[in-house]
């Protein structure tokens, strides 16, 4: 059985919460007395209705303040695939709880309100979306029983959302209608839609292809830690490189190059977590054996001789700001990419994306809270990556402020800049 | 060719991918090791992640005093077995210090453990953590991150929590503040199952069906032990339960259950519709937040 990441993105008010209360529900993953335990509160607040977003809005400030303010995860399973939702607010903080919750996302589900159709919220979030490069983006249009299940509402919005997406990279776009309340394609189809020949929500979930989604072409092996049981005599001359896949397909035998040493060497064996085996994909956390003895320690990173990443400590990159304070271009902060620490500065923002316009303005100084742009970095060592839109793990980094160690930023690489 | 990771394969490599994070970056880590279900499970995982090298920390216990003797069976022989050292903070020692207020023998101590865990943090200068928590467990739970970042009082602030994007963790902390690590954070409690059933990870004995005097207390099963006798006027039963999850003998109840095999746990779990901890936990129920505000003081 596949896991599938899913984020979801949209308001209250599209139903978001009333949506993933459905899929929890009907997947019978809410249990009873957590469903008394929301009823109970549901009825104390006055609600008119059991409010399912109490299911997720997990803190205290959340409660009191009826507003959800942080990412919250959620698990259901079907007979077909498991689930992670990863639930974003849409208002607060919205691009960076979107930022954080998608990042790992195979799919995700921006809900629209029938009655209103596509808003500036809606493009945001697709505009996120494909920045983020999430493979699979479904559209949910809700509330399709406030407007009469009209197939012609319903196209309206479809053909406005798709226009808007072309100028995007959303490789597979879905669009759904559907009544979270009542449950309209959302697990079962729906009686009042005949018209509608897709499948429902559910089903979409479990059969969207998502195996391709993984690079298996580029390999790509950060490391992680050197394995070295010198204390055990047993193992005495064991030394293995331990890491997770970050792509390509890794066979034993494999000719291979370190970075940034350069060494050229074999691949002798590889363990995995149950023993040794013969060949290792993205995700898998693996140990790989080499033939020669080589200086090799965290940070550095297994690749083919003839397909490697770029290589330098200049880079080009979408940031997306994530602090209270804002970039200060010229100011150094701690970078990780993969399994790889640096220091490094903004050397110039090229300029601010307009989330909800698209609109770049070249005039931007700083990136303040919730703000995107491109920027270009300077790092105090080489750094081995990839362009974010081909691997999404070997593309992605994050700045760490050096006074208060909080993470300001998320860095998406692009191709490396003009010499 | 075989290029399909089955979701608890991708789970797996997960919580290794994290564990490996936190030895290649932290320098004191520990593993809180109760003896229960998860802790057996992260302890499992941590082994794999290093293998065939030694676990190069040690396994922390914060004793109450009053847990199962099963469990603490269970957890001396798993350390002997593995050749893990344990470190062991006991609640009993903070009493002493008069850092825990002396309510007596009898008193339930599980709250007061978040002092204990600190003083061994402290003391040990740890600066991570590893913890079983999972995400499915409870609603403040759902907001946890991998890295979660404890400041020098070891409190957790759940508004100020830092962004965690895709697996790239930030360490970075100043001295004296530490991590608290949560390798199983998206597993299920149906995914530890399968998983201890795929692994045949071994467990403490309660956790399976088992005959034992109890009591019904607000629609619970508590067991009558030393440090939870009957009530005035509670009929005391025997009863054939099992344990759901594994905390010390006055916050932890008991269900009633047949299973006396995983296969069988499994099967009951699928279909369980009242959660883990709402079924098994006295200290839950205190109030919506109990959990959050425990957290907050330092709790697991």
């Amino acid at each position: 059985m596949e896991l599938l990441r899913l984020a979801t993105a949209g308001s209250v008010d599209d139903g978001k919460s009333t949506l993933i209360g459905r899929l929890l529900y009907d997947s019978k993953s809410i249990f009873e007395d957590q469903l008394e335990a929301i009823e109970r509160t549901s009825e104390a607040r006055g609600d008119q209705y059991v409010n399912l977003a109490l299911l997720t809005d997990g803190l205290r400030a959340e409660r009191e303040q009826g507003i959800t303010i942080d990412v919250a995860y959620r698990y259901f399973a079907t007979p077909r695939r498991t689930f992670i939702i990863a639930d974003t607010p849409g208002h607060i903080q919205h691009t960076r709880n979107m930022v954080t919750g998608a990042s790992t996302a195979d799919l995700v589900l921006i809900i629209v309100d029938a009655r209103h159709g596509v808003v500036e919220q809606t493009r945001r979030h697709a505009l996120l979306a494909s920045l983020l490069r999430i493979p699979h983006l479904v559209l949910c249009v809700n509330k399709m029983d406030l407007v009469d299940f009209e197939e012609k509402v319903f196209n309206e919005i479809k053909s406005d959302f798709r226009d808007y997406a072309a100028r995007l990279e959303i490789p597979d776009l879905t669009v759904i209608p559907i009544s979270a309340l009542n449950g309209d394609n959302v697990v079962d189809r729906s009686k009042d839609m005949s018209w509608y020949e897709g499948s429902p929500l559910l089903r979409h979930l479990e059969e969207v292809h998502i195996a391709s989604d993984r690079n298996l072409i580029d390999v790509r092996f950060p490391i992680q830690l050197v394995i070295r049981p010198i204390s055990d005599d047993h193992h005495r001359d064991y030394r293995g490189y331990a890491g997770q896949v970050a792509g390509g397909v890794i066979d034993v035998g494999d000719e291979v190059i370190v970075l940034p040493s350069g060494f050229k060497t074999r691949i002798t064996g590889i363990d995995g977590p149950n023993g040794p085996i013969e060949q290792a994909i993205p995700p898998q956390s693996v140990v790989i054996r080499l033939e020669d003895d080589l200086d090799i320690s965290r940070g550095d990173m297994i690749c083919r001789p003839h397909n490697r990443p770029h290589s330098g400590q200049d880079l080009s990159a979408m940031l997306c700001w994530l602090a209270e304070d804002g970039l200060q271009v010229g100011k150094k902060y701690s970078l990780k990419h993969t399994t790889r620490q640096a220091r490094a500065m903004v050397t110039s923002l090229q300029y601010r994306l307009d989330v909800n316009t698209s609109h770049r303005d070249r005039e931007a100084e700083t990136l303040s809270l919730n703000e995107i742009g491109r920027v270009d970095l300077r790092c105090t060592v080489p750094l081995f990556y990839d362009e974010y839109r081909r691997n999404r793990t070997t593309g992605s980094f994050i700045l760490v402020d050096e006074a208060t160690n909080v993470t300001v930023a998320a860095g998406m690489a692009l191709l490396p800049p003009n010499p | 060719m075989h290029l399909e990771v089955s979701h608890l394969e991708t789970l797996e490599a997960e919580a290794i991918h994290v564990i490996r994070e936190v030895v290649g970056e932290l320098e004191r880590p520990a593993l809180l090791f109760s003896g229960g279900k998860d802790s057996a499970v992260l302890l499992h995982l941590a082994l794999k992640a290093l293998q065939p090298q030694k676990l190069p920390f040690p396994v922390l216990h914060i004793d109450t005093g009053q847990n199962f003797d099963e469990v603490i069976a269970f957890r001396d022989a798993t350390v002997g077995k593995l050749g893990v050292r344990l470190v062991i903070g006991r609640v009993q020692d903070s009493i002493d210090r008069k850092t825990v207020p002396d309510e007596g023998e009898f008193a339930p101590r599980n709250r007061h453990q978040s002092v204990t865990l600190l003083e061994a943090i402290e003391e040990n200068k740890f600066d991570a953590l590893f913890g079983g928590a999972r995400r499915d467990e409870e609603k403040a739970r759902a907001k946890e991150r991998f890295f979660s970042h404890r400041d020098s009082f070891g409190q957790w602030d759940p508004r100020r929590q830092r962004p965690e994007l895709w697996h790239l963790f930030n360490s970075k902390k100043s001295p004296g503040e530490h991590f608290r690590v949560f390798p199983l954070s998206n597993w299920t409690e149906l995914d530890i199952w399968k998983y201890i059933e795929q692994e045949e990870i071994a467990l403490p004995p309660i956790y399976f069906a088992h005959e034992r005097e109890v009591v019904e207390r607000n629609s619970m099963l508590v067991a009558v032990t030393k440090y939870t006798p009957a009530k005035q006027g509670e009929e005391v039963k025997k009863a054939v339960v099992r344990y759901r999850t594994v905390g010390d003998t006055t916050c932890t109840a008991a269900v009633s259950s047949s299973a006396n095999s995983i296969s069988e746990i499994i099967a009951e779990t699928a279909t369980s519709r009242i959660s883990e901890r709402g079924a098994t936990r006295v200290d839950d129920k205190f109030s919506e937040a109990a959990m959050e505000d425990r957290k907050k003081e330092g709790y697991f």
